[in-house]
């Protein structure tokens, strides 16, 4: 779409970085959030979340001395919490890269000013995400046994199945974003090398930025790295939850064995990603007053992918029943009729309220730009995503083939503490994140003023 | 190796670099170095500077995981501890896709960090460079050209006469250091 033609359809159109900020400003601005003395408000958010994060670490210890028999599940409903908040947490985590990578080969310079904690997001949410599934293992301390590794039994992990794929996918894609954040960061730490005072910041910030002089040979090299990076990143994202996918795809429970299950939670990542950054983004633009940085038009782009999104789940949740009734297995539909009626049909109803109709919302431009409502609508998707992971891994489970196995499932107080201790684990990441890292990319933005016109 | 200290220039908007640049290479200079506080679109045109290696490097990588990971995995499952899963055979290619595909990236991803910062000669902990005054800009509003004294055409009073009339807001020297 030409600039004139945007001009004429969104006439209060606003710019992606506030006129006024030049180079010096920019720098200065995101890197005093780094440098200047601690504040008393994040000493009591970094000590509020360390409380949670005592709860998880007390819920994990107490499962390695006792077992899953603490959680809910049971014979029938063997996956719980643990695997309802593995998938919640790696969607969330695969969003973050996804949205940074994808949005830079798309050329999107509303990117630059999200990517940052975007990637900070997905990094904290995948190492998560990856506890989860070590949790649930039932014997947590042998988990190196899925890694291909010589022994005395003489075994080989069984390289067909999904849940080998998934430790490979999940580790290779922790390792692909960390190196993507960290290439962007290291220009940025040069910044906070040359503007710390003092001689430790300037000692540890010296040493990440590994000698980075930003030369033009350096630019050269770091852009080519970085856009193969962010080209690499995006197929990866797409492998890693399809591989999700099929740990439910390739089982037999009727309302499991679908093709539509990779690209659907692929989307579902993304979507529920988008969310998550919409309201990391709320808080932290609050929070460290990046007024100037973070614009109307970011919140009003990613409410626009989201409503995409959510139109793509809809045709997805509509699918899923259309075939379950088109087809020609009984199983797949008394299960579908099942999920909208039975014990755990409110949980479906939710996630259809949630991630279907409220989104619906964005089509007004009002409600894009109106910062609570747009919370409201981020945090009710993350809801619902949360909700629609109960009803695939809970009620799915809860009556499979034989109708004396029907059973529901109740989580327990540790279920509980170790999904509110994995929120407390993220925030008390993020808590770290804002302190020592710059959240907005300096380079990128400076970049971005000088595309938007020479200042200086 | 010339004696004299080499020369910074140093200068307000990205603009005036580039003009710079070029006109310090149609005076015949060819040693030259440009530092920026972001990429600077059209700086590498400007100074010419060779396309790298890292794609070939990143490619080579990628072919070799993906290679590594699928021999690996059918070796293991088709002749070290043969497994039969449902009756399918031990050879059986389209599940060892997705490992392939992890390790195609990974190689591909590290070679790709690696190789940047092996071009850039990172990391490296001191650059007689970081000695020169002001040079702490470099990574926040300022733009530096470099005039390195081993240049054939460089001539202390000459050369630094020549950066003058380019305007800059400073022109000051760089040591060679002991790096």
């Amino acid at each position: 779409m030409s600039r004139k033609v945007e001009r004429q359809t969104d006439p209060e159109r606003e710019p992606i970085l506030h006129p006024a900020e030049d180079y010096a400003s920019i720098s200065r601005e995101i890197s005093d959030i780094v440098l200047q003395p601690t504040s008393g408000a994040w000493w009591l958010g970094f000590c509020l979340s360390g409380l949670g994060v005592l709860l998880f670490i007390v819920a994990a210890g107490y499962l390695f001395s006792a077992g899953v028999g603490i959680w809910g599940i049971n014979t029938t409903v063997v996956w719980g919490f643990d695997i309802i908040n593995y998938v919640w947490w790696i969607g969330i985590g695969n969003a973050g890269t996804l949205i940074s990578a994808m949005l830079y080969l798309a050329r999107q310079p509303w990117r630059t000013s999200i990517n940052r904690f975007a990637e900070a997001m997905t990094i904290f949410a995948a190492s998560i995400a990856g506890l989860f599934p070590l949790l649930h293992l039932g014997r947590p301390y042998l988990f190196y046994w899925l890694a291909p590794y010589p022994n005395v039994m003489g075994v080989w992990p069984q390289f067909r199945s999904p849940l080998v794929w998934d430790m490979f996918a999940i580790g290779t894609y922790i390792i692909v974003s960390v190196l993507f954040w960290y290439t962007g960061l290291i220009p940025d730490l040069a910044t906070l090398r040359d503007r710390a005072r003092s001689h430790a910041a300037q000692l540890v910030y010296g040493a990440l930025a590994l000698g980075w002089r930003g030369s033009a040979a350096h630019w050269k090299h770091y852009e080519k790295a970085y856009v193969i990076l962010a080209a690499l990143a995006v197929p990866l994202v797409v492998s890693v939850h399809s591989v999700v996918g099929y740990d439910f795809s390739t089982a037999l429970m009727p309302g499991w064995r679908s093709t539509i299950f990779a690209p659907y939670f692929v989307v579902g990542a993304m979507f529920s990603g988008f969310a998550m950054v919409i309201v990391i983004t709320i808080a932290l633009r609050a929070a460290f007053k990046l007024h100037a940085f973070v614009t109307l038009r970011h919140l009003d782009a990613m409410a626009k992918i989201l409503l995409t999104a959510s139109l793509i789940m809809g045709y997805s949740y509509g699918m899923e029943a259309f075939m379950a009734w088109y087809g020609t297995d009984a199983d797949e539909w008394r299960q579908t009729v099942a999920t909208a009626t039975g014990p755990y049909a409110p949980a479906y109803w939710g996630m259809l309220f949630c991630n279907v109709a409220i989104p619906q919302l964005c089509w007004s431009a009002r409600v894009r730009r109106s910062i609570p409502v747009l919370l409201l609508v981020a945090i009710l998707v993350n809801i619902g995503m949360w909700l629609e992971r109960y009803v695939i891994v809970v009620n799915i489970l809860s009556h499979g083939f034989i109708p004396s196995q029907f059973r529901l499932y109740f989580p327990t107080i540790w279920d509980w503490a170790t999904m509110l201790g994995s929120f407390a684990l993220f925030l008390w990441f993020f808590f770290l994140f804002v302190r020592f890292v710059p959240m907005v990319p300096m380079h990128e933005v400076r970049k971005l003023a000088h595309e938007m016109g020479e200042r200086s | 190796m010339n004696p004299n200290p080499s020369l910074l220039a140093e200068f307000e908007t990205a603009e005036q670099l580039l003009n710079a640049i070029v006109r310090t290479r149609t005076a015949g200079y060819r040693r030259i170095e440009a530092y920026a506080p972001f990429a600077v679109p059209g700086l590498d045109e400007a100074l010419d500077l060779l396309t790298p290696r890292l794609t070939h490097w990143m490619l080579i990588f990628g072919i070799f995981g993906g290679v590594l990971a699928f021999l690996l995995q059918a070796y293991l499952a088709a002749v070290d501890y043969p497994l039969n899963a449902g009756g399918r055979p031990y050879f059986s290619w389209p599940p060892f896709t997705v490992l392939t595909f992890e390790f195609t990236v990974l190689g591909a991803a590290v070679a790709g960090f690696l190789g940047m910062l092996a071009l850039n000669g990172l990391p490296r902990h001191y650059h007689p460079i970081f000695d020169a005054e002001g040079f702490d800009r470099a990574s926040q509003d300022r733009f530096f050209l470099l005039l390195d004294s081993d240049d054939p055409e460089f001539e202390p009073d000459s050369t630094r006469r020549f950066l003058d009339s380019l305007s800059p807001v400073a022109v000051t020297e760089v040591g060679r250091g002991s790096g």
